[in-house]
Protein backbone atom coordinates (compact mmCIF):
# COMPACT_ATOMS: atom_id res chain seq x y z
CA UNK A 1 0.00 0.00 0.00
CA UNK A 2 1.37 3.22 -0.37
CA UNK A 3 2.26 4.83 2.57
CA UNK A 4 2.19 8.31 4.27
CA UNK A 5 5.87 9.77 2.69
CA UNK A 6 8.05 10.61 5.50
CA UNK A 7 9.42 14.10 4.52
CA UNK A 8 12.80 15.32 4.61
CA UNK A 9 13.72 18.35 5.98
CA UNK A 10 15.63 20.01 3.96
CA UNK A 11 18.07 22.88 5.26
CA UNK A 12 15.37 25.59 5.01
CA UNK A 13 12.71 23.34 7.17
CA UNK A 14 12.76 25.49 10.12
CA UNK A 15 12.62 23.64 13.33
CA UNK A 16 10.67 25.89 16.69
CA UNK A 17 13.17 25.31 20.14
CA UNK A 18 10.85 22.26 21.04
CA UNK A 19 11.89 20.13 17.91
CA UNK A 20 13.99 17.87 19.83
CA UNK A 21 11.84 17.21 22.32
CA UNK A 22 9.32 16.15 20.05
CA UNK A 23 11.71 13.75 18.74
CA UNK A 24 12.87 12.76 21.44
CA UNK A 25 9.31 12.14 22.64
CA UNK A 26 8.81 9.84 19.46
CA UNK A 27 6.60 12.64 17.48
CA UNK A 28 6.11 11.46 14.06
CA UNK A 29 7.23 14.59 12.42
CA UNK A 30 5.25 16.51 9.48
CA UNK A 31 6.69 19.20 6.82
CA UNK A 32 3.79 22.20 7.53
CA UNK A 33 4.56 25.45 5.53
CA UNK A 34 8.05 24.84 5.80
CA UNK A 35 8.16 23.94 9.45
CA UNK A 36 9.34 19.91 10.83
CA UNK A 37 6.41 19.98 13.41
CA UNK A 38 4.83 16.91 15.30
CA UNK A 39 1.77 15.71 13.71
CA UNK A 40 0.88 13.10 16.41
CA UNK A 41 2.59 11.27 19.37
CA UNK A 42 2.45 7.33 19.39
CA UNK A 43 3.64 7.58 22.76
CA UNK A 44 0.00 9.46 23.06
CA UNK A 45 -2.28 6.89 21.03
CA UNK A 46 -2.29 9.32 18.14
CA UNK A 47 -4.71 11.33 16.72
CA UNK A 48 -7.82 9.94 17.88
CA UNK A 49 -6.11 9.57 21.49
CA UNK A 50 -4.80 13.59 21.56
CA UNK A 51 -8.56 14.68 20.35
CA UNK A 52 -10.62 13.56 22.88
CA UNK A 53 -8.23 14.42 25.88
CA UNK A 54 -8.46 17.88 24.48
CA UNK A 55 -12.40 17.27 24.83
CA UNK A 56 -12.26 16.01 27.90
CA UNK A 57 -9.55 16.88 29.78
CA UNK A 58 -6.42 18.50 28.63
CA UNK A 59 -4.12 18.26 25.96
CA UNK A 60 -0.74 21.12 25.33
CA UNK A 61 0.35 21.91 21.40
CA UNK A 62 3.75 23.62 20.41
CA UNK A 63 2.38 26.62 18.31
CA UNK A 64 5.86 27.98 18.29
CA UNK A 65 5.36 28.03 14.52
CA UNK A 66 3.05 31.07 14.61
CA UNK A 67 4.26 34.90 14.35
CA UNK A 68 3.86 37.55 16.60
CA UNK A 69 3.08 41.05 15.18
CA UNK A 70 3.39 44.00 18.03
CA UNK A 71 2.42 47.29 17.12
CA UNK A 72 3.24 50.06 19.79
CA UNK A 73 3.04 53.34 20.10
CA UNK A 74 0.34 56.91 19.88
CA UNK A 75 -1.18 55.33 16.28
CA UNK A 76 -0.88 51.77 17.39
CA UNK A 77 -4.50 51.60 17.38
CA UNK A 78 -5.10 54.13 14.22
CA UNK A 79 -3.15 50.92 12.42
CA UNK A 80 -4.57 48.44 13.74
CA UNK A 81 -8.40 49.74 12.57
CA UNK A 82 -6.52 50.39 9.25
CA UNK A 83 -5.39 46.93 8.92
CA UNK A 84 -7.57 44.72 10.24
CA UNK A 85 -11.45 44.46 9.67
CA UNK A 86 -12.97 44.12 13.11
CA UNK A 87 -12.99 46.74 15.81
CA UNK A 88 -10.34 47.06 17.93
CA UNK A 89 -11.69 50.21 19.33
CA UNK A 90 -13.92 47.60 21.78
CA UNK A 91 -11.05 46.03 23.14
CA UNK A 92 -9.94 47.07 27.19
CA UNK A 93 -6.63 46.62 27.79
CA UNK A 94 -6.06 42.91 28.35
CA UNK A 95 -8.87 41.87 25.73
CA UNK A 96 -8.75 39.99 22.30
CA UNK A 97 -10.71 39.05 19.35
CA UNK A 98 -10.65 37.66 16.08
CA UNK A 99 -10.42 39.19 13.71
CA UNK A 100 -8.15 38.75 9.65
CA UNK A 101 -6.16 41.65 7.66
CA UNK A 102 -7.83 42.35 4.05
CA UNK A 103 -6.11 43.00 0.68
CA UNK A 104 -8.22 45.61 -0.86
CA UNK A 105 -10.37 43.54 -3.06
CA UNK A 106 -12.00 42.46 0.77
CA UNK A 107 -10.35 38.61 0.43
CA UNK A 108 -7.57 37.59 3.42
CA UNK A 109 -4.30 38.16 3.75
CA UNK A 110 -4.69 36.13 6.79
CA UNK A 111 -6.57 35.73 9.97
CA UNK A 112 -5.42 36.84 13.17
CA UNK A 113 -6.14 37.46 16.95
CA UNK A 114 -5.47 40.93 17.91
CA UNK A 115 -4.42 41.20 21.73
CA UNK A 116 -4.69 44.67 23.01
CA UNK A 117 -1.95 44.58 25.76
CA UNK A 118 -1.40 48.12 26.93
CA UNK A 119 -2.95 51.34 26.26
CA UNK A 120 -1.06 51.67 23.32
CA UNK A 121 0.39 48.25 22.32
CA UNK A 122 -1.07 45.32 20.47
CA UNK A 123 -0.21 41.86 19.65
CA UNK A 124 -1.12 40.35 16.65
CA UNK A 125 -0.40 36.26 16.18
CA UNK A 126 -0.94 34.95 12.55
CA UNK A 127 -0.14 31.60 10.50
CA UNK A 128 2.87 30.42 10.41
CA UNK A 129 2.99 29.62 6.75
CA UNK A 130 2.16 33.60 6.07
CA UNK A 131 4.77 35.08 8.73
CA UNK A 132 6.72 37.17 6.67
CA UNK A 133 3.84 37.96 3.98
CA UNK A 134 1.93 39.03 7.13
CA UNK A 135 4.67 41.69 8.57
CA UNK A 136 5.65 42.70 5.18
CA UNK A 137 2.11 43.64 4.60
CA UNK A 138 1.26 45.10 8.32
CA UNK A 139 4.97 47.13 8.04
CA UNK A 140 4.05 48.51 4.33
CA UNK A 141 0.32 49.57 5.68
CA UNK A 142 1.01 51.44 8.71
CA UNK A 143 3.93 53.29 7.37
CA UNK A 144 1.99 56.74 7.65
CA UNK A 145 1.16 55.76 11.63
CA UNK A 146 3.18 56.90 14.22
CA UNK A 147 3.60 53.50 15.54
CA UNK A 148 6.33 51.05 15.92
CA UNK A 149 5.93 47.70 14.30
CA UNK A 150 8.20 45.24 15.21
CA UNK A 151 7.78 41.09 14.06
CA UNK A 152 8.42 39.51 17.53
CA UNK A 153 7.79 35.96 16.01
CA UNK A 154 11.19 33.98 17.03
CA UNK A 155 11.31 35.63 20.25
CA UNK A 156 8.68 33.62 21.65
CA UNK A 157 7.92 29.50 22.61
CA UNK A 158 4.02 29.15 22.42
CA UNK A 159 2.63 27.00 23.99
CA UNK A 160 -1.71 25.98 24.15
CA UNK A 161 -2.85 24.45 26.82
CA UNK A 162 -6.01 23.48 25.85
CA UNK A 163 -9.62 21.58 27.36
CA UNK A 164 -11.93 21.89 30.22
CA UNK A 165 -8.76 20.84 32.74
CA UNK A 166 -6.04 23.81 31.17
CA UNK A 167 -7.32 26.30 33.55
CA UNK A 168 -6.60 23.75 36.44
CA UNK A 169 -3.44 22.55 35.00
CA UNK A 170 -2.07 25.97 34.40
CA UNK A 171 -2.80 27.27 37.83
CA UNK A 172 -0.55 25.13 39.29
CA UNK A 173 2.20 26.44 37.20
CA UNK A 174 1.29 30.50 38.07
CA UNK A 175 0.72 32.71 40.26
CA UNK A 176 -1.49 34.49 38.29
CA UNK A 177 -5.65 34.39 39.31
CA UNK A 178 -6.68 32.56 36.30
CA UNK A 179 -10.09 32.37 37.39
CA UNK A 180 -10.26 36.39 36.67
CA UNK A 181 -9.04 35.94 33.26
CA UNK A 182 -12.32 35.38 30.68
CA UNK A 183 -12.21 33.70 27.68
CA UNK A 184 -10.72 35.84 25.06
CA UNK A 185 -9.00 38.05 27.65
CA UNK A 186 -5.18 37.90 28.68
CA UNK A 187 -2.88 38.63 31.63
CA UNK A 188 0.85 38.92 32.43
CA UNK A 189 1.98 36.55 34.91
CA UNK A 190 4.91 34.37 36.53
CA UNK A 191 5.07 30.61 34.87
CA UNK A 192 6.97 28.16 35.71
CA UNK A 193 9.08 30.88 37.58
CA UNK A 194 9.59 32.40 34.63
CA UNK A 195 8.47 36.58 34.85
CA UNK A 196 6.06 38.42 33.50
CA UNK A 197 4.77 35.71 30.98
CA UNK A 198 1.68 36.51 28.38
CA UNK A 199 -0.91 34.21 29.00
CA UNK A 200 -4.02 34.51 27.02
CA UNK A 201 -7.46 32.69 27.19
CA UNK A 202 -7.35 31.63 23.57
CA UNK A 203 -6.85 28.58 21.50
CA UNK A 204 -8.04 27.26 18.16
CA UNK A 205 -9.78 23.43 19.86
CA UNK A 206 -13.29 24.83 20.52
CA UNK A 207 -12.54 24.09 24.19
CA UNK A 208 -11.21 26.59 27.24
CA UNK A 209 -8.12 26.82 27.22
CA UNK A 210 -4.75 29.05 27.49
CA UNK A 211 -2.05 29.92 25.17
CA UNK A 212 1.87 31.01 26.94
CA UNK A 213 4.19 33.23 25.66
CA UNK A 214 7.61 31.97 26.78
CA UNK A 215 11.35 32.78 25.94
CA UNK A 216 12.38 30.77 22.84
CA UNK A 217 15.82 29.73 24.21
CA UNK A 218 15.91 25.68 23.73
CA UNK A 219 16.84 25.18 27.66
CA UNK A 220 13.82 27.30 28.97
CA UNK A 221 11.35 25.92 26.38
CA UNK A 222 12.37 22.49 26.89
CA UNK A 223 12.13 23.07 31.01
CA UNK A 224 8.17 24.71 30.50
CA UNK A 225 7.24 21.99 28.58
CA UNK A 226 8.45 18.82 30.71
CA UNK A 227 7.00 21.17 33.72
CA UNK A 228 3.28 21.62 32.17
CA UNK A 229 3.67 17.68 31.55
CA UNK A 230 4.45 17.02 35.10
CA UNK A 231 1.60 18.64 36.32
CA UNK A 232 -0.89 17.52 34.17
CA UNK A 233 -0.32 14.43 35.01
CA UNK A 234 -3.07 13.96 37.64
CA UNK A 235 -5.36 15.55 34.27
CA UNK A 236 -4.12 13.20 32.15
CA UNK A 237 -2.47 15.72 29.90
CA UNK A 238 -0.77 14.34 26.30
CA UNK A 239 0.97 16.04 24.52
CA UNK A 240 -0.78 16.59 20.80
CA UNK A 241 0.66 17.58 17.33
CA UNK A 242 -1.16 18.92 13.88
CA UNK A 243 -3.31 16.16 13.14
CA UNK A 244 -5.37 16.61 16.33
CA UNK A 245 -4.97 20.50 16.25
CA UNK A 246 -6.80 19.90 12.61
CA UNK A 247 -9.79 17.77 13.66
CA UNK A 248 -10.49 19.53 16.70
CA UNK A 249 -10.48 23.15 15.08
CA UNK A 250 -12.87 21.75 12.28
CA UNK A 251 -15.45 19.82 14.23
CA UNK A 252 -15.12 23.49 15.99
CA UNK A 253 -15.73 24.92 12.46
CA UNK A 254 -12.37 27.49 12.66
CA UNK A 255 -11.07 28.20 9.57
CA UNK A 256 -7.42 27.29 8.33
CA UNK A 257 -5.87 29.80 5.66
CA UNK A 258 -5.67 27.97 2.45
CA UNK A 259 -8.69 26.24 2.76
CA UNK A 260 -11.81 28.09 4.10
CA UNK A 261 -9.83 31.70 4.27
CA UNK A 262 -7.58 32.57 1.40
CA UNK A 263 -6.89 35.43 -0.92
CA UNK A 264 -9.22 34.51 -3.76
CA UNK A 265 -12.24 34.32 -0.82
CA UNK A 266 -13.90 37.01 0.46
CA UNK A 267 -15.56 37.73 3.99
CA UNK A 268 -19.21 37.12 3.19
CA UNK A 269 -18.16 34.23 1.67
CA UNK A 270 -16.10 32.80 4.65
CA UNK A 271 -19.32 33.47 6.28
CA UNK A 272 -16.88 35.82 8.88
CA UNK A 273 -19.14 38.93 8.75
CA UNK A 274 -19.40 39.08 12.79
CA UNK A 275 -16.09 39.82 12.51
CA UNK A 276 -16.15 42.67 10.03
CA UNK A 277 -17.38 46.04 11.55
CA UNK A 278 -18.46 47.67 8.22
CA UNK A 279 -19.33 51.02 10.82
CA UNK A 280 -15.64 51.17 11.23
CA UNK A 281 -14.74 54.51 9.32
CA UNK A 282 -12.67 52.81 7.03
CA UNK A 283 -10.17 49.55 6.91
CA UNK A 284 -8.33 48.08 3.60
CA UNK A 285 -10.78 46.12 1.79
CA UNK A 286 -13.95 47.82 3.07
CA UNK A 287 -15.26 49.60 -0.28
CA UNK A 288 -15.04 46.38 -2.02
CA UNK A 289 -16.53 44.49 0.70
CA UNK A 290 -19.65 46.88 0.39
CA UNK A 291 -19.80 46.40 -3.64
CA UNK A 292 -19.44 42.72 -3.11
CA UNK A 293 -22.69 42.85 -0.48
CA UNK A 294 -24.95 44.97 -3.19
CA UNK A 295 -23.92 41.82 -5.64
CA UNK A 296 -24.60 39.29 -3.76
CA UNK A 297 -22.92 35.56 -2.86
CA UNK A 298 -22.28 33.47 -5.68
CA UNK A 299 -21.00 30.41 -3.32
CA UNK A 300 -21.18 30.21 0.48
CA UNK A 301 -19.47 28.10 3.27
CA UNK A 302 -21.16 25.31 4.55
CA UNK A 303 -20.77 22.46 6.77
CA UNK A 304 -21.68 18.77 5.66
CA UNK A 305 -22.10 15.21 7.27
CA UNK A 306 -21.44 12.08 5.38
CA UNK A 307 -24.79 10.25 4.72
CA UNK A 308 -23.18 7.28 2.94
CA UNK A 309 -20.03 5.48 3.73
CA UNK A 310 -17.12 7.47 2.75
CA UNK A 311 -14.72 10.53 4.16
CA UNK A 312 -14.56 13.39 1.96
CA UNK A 313 -11.20 14.96 2.07
CA UNK A 314 -9.55 18.69 1.14
CA UNK A 315 -10.64 19.54 -2.41
CA UNK A 316 -12.79 16.55 -3.28
CA UNK A 317 -15.59 18.09 -5.48
CA UNK A 318 -18.87 18.80 -4.36
CA UNK A 319 -21.93 17.27 -6.72
CA UNK A 320 -25.61 17.87 -6.41
CA UNK A 321 -27.88 15.21 -6.93
CA UNK A 322 -27.73 14.86 -10.91
CA UNK A 323 -24.10 14.84 -10.80
CA UNK A 324 -22.90 17.95 -11.45
CA UNK A 325 -20.07 19.47 -9.72
CA UNK A 326 -21.27 22.65 -8.12
CA UNK A 327 -18.63 23.24 -5.42
CA UNK A 328 -15.72 21.56 -2.98
CA UNK A 329 -14.73 20.45 0.12
CA UNK A 330 -12.03 22.73 1.69
CA UNK A 331 -11.72 20.67 5.14
CA UNK A 332 -12.59 17.16 5.24
CA UNK A 333 -11.89 14.72 8.05
CA UNK A 334 -13.67 12.01 10.14
CA UNK A 335 -14.32 13.93 13.55
CA UNK A 336 -13.17 12.02 16.47
CA UNK A 337 -15.34 13.18 19.00
CA UNK A 338 -18.33 13.41 17.27
CA UNK A 339 -18.16 10.24 15.15
CA UNK A 340 -19.09 11.29 12.16
CA UNK A 341 -17.23 12.36 9.15
CA UNK A 342 -17.64 16.14 8.44
CA UNK A 343 -16.42 18.91 5.99
CA UNK A 344 -16.58 22.29 5.11
CA UNK A 345 -17.34 23.43 1.41
CA UNK A 346 -17.92 25.92 -0.88
CA UNK A 347 -21.37 25.80 -2.16
CA UNK A 348 -23.78 28.00 -4.59
CA UNK A 349 -26.65 29.54 -1.90
CA UNK A 350 -29.36 27.39 -3.26
CA UNK A 351 -27.45 24.30 -2.20
CA UNK A 352 -26.24 26.21 1.40
CA UNK A 353 -29.62 25.28 3.25
CA UNK A 354 -29.66 22.81 6.28
CA UNK A 355 -31.14 19.65 5.35
CA UNK A 356 -29.88 19.76 2.02
CA UNK A 357 -28.32 16.84 0.54
CA UNK A 358 -25.42 16.64 -1.97
CA UNK A 359 -22.80 14.47 -3.37
CA UNK A 360 -19.07 14.11 -2.58
CA UNK A 361 -17.07 12.61 -5.35
CA UNK A 362 -15.17 9.98 -3.57
CA UNK A 363 -12.83 8.52 -6.36
CA UNK A 364 -14.63 9.13 -8.84
CA UNK A 365 -18.33 7.81 -6.99
CA UNK A 366 -20.90 10.43 -5.70
CA UNK A 367 -20.90 9.77 -2.33
CA UNK A 368 -24.32 11.42 -0.27
CA UNK A 369 -24.01 14.13 2.09
CA UNK A 370 -26.08 16.43 4.09
CA UNK A 371 -25.35 20.14 4.62
CA UNK A 372 -25.88 20.40 8.44
CA UNK A 373 -25.62 23.60 11.20
CA UNK A 374 -22.08 24.20 12.32
CA UNK A 375 -20.35 24.56 14.23
CA UNK A 376 -20.54 20.92 14.32
CA UNK A 377 -19.04 20.81 17.89
CA UNK A 378 -19.99 23.38 21.07
CA UNK A 379 -18.18 22.89 24.03
CA UNK A 380 -21.04 22.78 26.94
CA UNK A 381 -21.43 25.44 28.99
CA UNK A 382 -20.35 25.61 32.75
CA UNK A 383 -22.84 25.09 34.92
CA UNK B 1 6.40 -8.06 15.88
CA UNK B 2 7.59 -10.98 14.48
CA UNK B 3 6.27 -11.34 10.70
CA UNK B 4 4.52 -14.66 10.31
CA UNK B 5 7.00 -17.32 8.94
CA UNK B 6 4.12 -18.84 6.62
CA UNK B 7 3.11 -15.16 5.50
CA UNK B 8 4.58 -13.92 1.75
CA UNK B 9 4.89 -10.05 1.66
CA UNK B 10 5.21 -7.24 -0.87
CA UNK B 11 7.29 -4.34 -0.81
CA UNK B 12 3.87 -2.32 -0.54
CA UNK B 13 3.69 -4.13 3.08
CA UNK B 14 0.49 -6.26 2.01
CA UNK B 15 0.81 -9.98 3.25
CA UNK B 16 -0.79 -12.75 1.74
CA UNK B 17 -1.31 -16.68 3.16
CA UNK B 18 -1.64 -19.32 0.65
CA UNK B 19 -3.63 -22.66 1.32
CA UNK B 20 -3.45 -24.62 -2.15
CA UNK B 21 -5.28 -21.86 -4.57
CA UNK B 22 -7.02 -20.11 -2.08
CA UNK B 23 -4.87 -17.11 0.03
CA UNK B 24 -5.51 -14.31 2.65
CA UNK B 25 -4.44 -11.03 2.44
CA UNK B 26 -3.85 -8.23 4.72
CA UNK B 27 -1.69 -5.25 5.64
CA UNK B 28 1.50 -5.25 7.70
CA UNK B 29 1.96 -4.43 11.33
CA UNK B 30 4.77 -2.03 9.92
CA UNK B 31 2.33 -0.62 7.86
CA UNK B 32 -0.67 0.27 10.06
CA UNK B 33 2.02 1.93 12.70
CA UNK B 34 2.78 3.58 9.85
CA UNK B 35 -0.50 5.07 9.42
CA UNK B 36 -1.84 5.65 12.86
CA UNK B 37 -5.46 5.43 13.78
CA UNK B 38 -7.54 3.05 10.88
CA UNK B 39 -10.63 4.60 10.09
CA UNK B 40 -12.03 3.24 7.15
CA UNK B 41 -11.71 0.46 4.55
CA UNK B 42 -13.00 0.56 1.36
CA UNK B 43 -12.59 -3.12 -0.27
CA UNK B 44 -13.73 -4.80 -3.09
CA UNK B 45 -16.82 -6.85 -3.79
CA UNK B 46 -17.22 -10.53 -3.82
CA UNK B 47 -16.10 -11.90 -7.39
CA UNK B 48 -14.68 -9.04 -8.57
CA UNK B 49 -10.99 -9.64 -9.83
CA UNK B 50 -7.64 -8.94 -8.61
CA UNK B 51 -4.73 -8.05 -10.60
CA UNK B 52 -0.56 -8.88 -9.35
CA UNK B 53 0.47 -4.96 -8.41
CA UNK B 54 -2.78 -3.31 -9.08
CA UNK B 55 -4.72 -1.88 -6.73
CA UNK B 56 -7.69 -3.12 -5.02
CA UNK B 57 -9.25 -0.86 -2.14
CA UNK B 58 -7.90 1.43 -0.36
CA UNK B 59 -7.42 1.90 3.92
CA UNK B 60 -7.66 5.29 5.64
CA UNK B 61 -6.48 6.66 8.10
CA UNK B 62 -7.48 9.73 9.81
CA UNK B 63 -5.31 12.40 7.78
CA UNK B 64 -4.80 10.18 4.96
CA UNK B 65 -6.06 7.69 2.35
CA UNK B 66 -3.78 4.65 1.18
CA UNK B 67 -3.96 2.58 -1.86
CA UNK B 68 -3.98 -0.86 -1.06
CA UNK B 69 -1.80 -3.58 -4.00
CA UNK B 70 -2.92 -6.98 -4.98
CA UNK B 71 0.19 -9.52 -4.24
CA UNK B 72 -1.52 -11.97 -6.34
CA UNK B 73 -4.38 -12.37 -8.94
CA UNK B 74 -7.34 -14.04 -8.86
CA UNK B 75 -11.27 -13.77 -7.43
CA UNK B 76 -12.48 -12.04 -4.42
CA UNK B 77 -14.13 -14.80 -2.52
CA UNK B 78 -14.62 -13.04 0.96
CA UNK B 79 -14.35 -10.20 2.40
CA UNK B 80 -13.81 -9.36 5.83
CA UNK B 81 -17.38 -7.55 7.19
CA UNK B 82 -15.85 -6.74 10.70
CA UNK B 83 -13.44 -4.00 9.28
CA UNK B 84 -16.99 -1.95 7.89
CA UNK B 85 -17.66 -1.51 11.58
CA UNK B 86 -14.14 -1.61 13.73
CA UNK B 87 -11.47 -0.91 11.21
CA UNK B 88 -9.33 -0.04 14.01
CA UNK B 89 -9.03 -4.11 14.34
CA UNK B 90 -6.24 -3.94 11.89
CA UNK B 91 -4.28 -1.43 13.79
CA UNK B 92 -4.95 -4.24 16.90
CA UNK B 93 -3.33 -7.00 15.19
CA UNK B 94 -2.41 -6.35 11.14
CA UNK B 95 -1.40 -9.84 10.80
CA UNK B 96 -4.44 -11.43 11.71
CA UNK B 97 -7.35 -8.57 10.21
CA UNK B 98 -7.53 -10.04 7.13
CA UNK B 99 -8.92 -7.63 4.01
CA UNK B 100 -9.99 -10.51 2.03
CA UNK B 101 -9.59 -13.71 0.47
CA UNK B 102 -9.19 -14.94 -3.35
CA UNK B 103 -9.30 -17.84 -5.58
CA UNK B 104 -5.82 -17.16 -6.82
CA UNK B 105 -4.94 -17.42 -11.05
CA UNK B 106 -1.16 -18.43 -10.81
CA UNK B 107 -0.20 -19.13 -7.24
CA UNK B 108 3.59 -18.97 -9.07
CA UNK B 109 3.01 -15.15 -8.34
CA UNK B 110 4.08 -15.68 -4.91
CA UNK B 111 7.21 -16.88 -5.72
CA UNK B 112 8.23 -13.18 -6.63
CA UNK B 113 7.12 -11.98 -3.22
CA UNK B 114 9.61 -11.63 -0.10
CA UNK B 115 9.71 -14.02 2.79
CA UNK B 116 9.24 -12.88 6.27
CA UNK B 117 13.27 -12.42 7.00
CA UNK B 118 14.07 -10.57 3.87
CA UNK B 119 10.39 -8.35 4.07
CA UNK B 120 11.82 -7.83 8.03
CA UNK B 121 15.32 -6.98 6.53
CA UNK B 122 13.52 -4.18 3.98
CA UNK B 123 11.81 -2.88 6.62
CA UNK B 124 14.34 -1.89 8.56
CA UNK B 125 15.83 -0.35 5.80
CA UNK B 126 12.85 2.19 4.96
CA UNK B 127 12.66 2.81 8.70
CA UNK B 128 16.47 3.75 8.82
CA UNK B 129 15.92 7.26 5.83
Amino acid sequence: MSLPAVEATTPTTRKTALNAVHRQMGARMVEFNGWDMPVEYPSSGGIIAEHMTVRTGVGIFDVSHMGDIRLAGHGALAAVQHISMNDASRLAVGQAQYSALLYPQGTFVDDVIVHRLTEDEYLLVINAGTREKDFSWVRDNTRNFNCKVENLSDEFTQIAIQGPKGVNLLQKLTDADLSAVKFYWVTRGTVCGLRNVLIARTGYTGEDGFEIYVPADEATSARVWNEILEAGKEFGVLPCGLGARNTLRLEAKLPLYGHEISDTINVWEAGLDRFCKMEKQDFIGRVALEKAKATGLQRTLVGLEMIERGIARDEYKVLDDSGSEIGYVTSGSPAPFLKKNIALAYVPPRSSDAGSTVKVEIRGQGVKAQVVPTPFYKRPKKA
Amino acid sequence: MPYPSDFKYTKEHEWIKADGKNATIGITNYAQESLGDIVFAELPKVGSETTAGKTFGTIESVKAVSDLYAPASGTVTEVNSELATAPEKINKDAHSAWLIKISMRDPNELNSLLSAADYEKFVAEEAGH
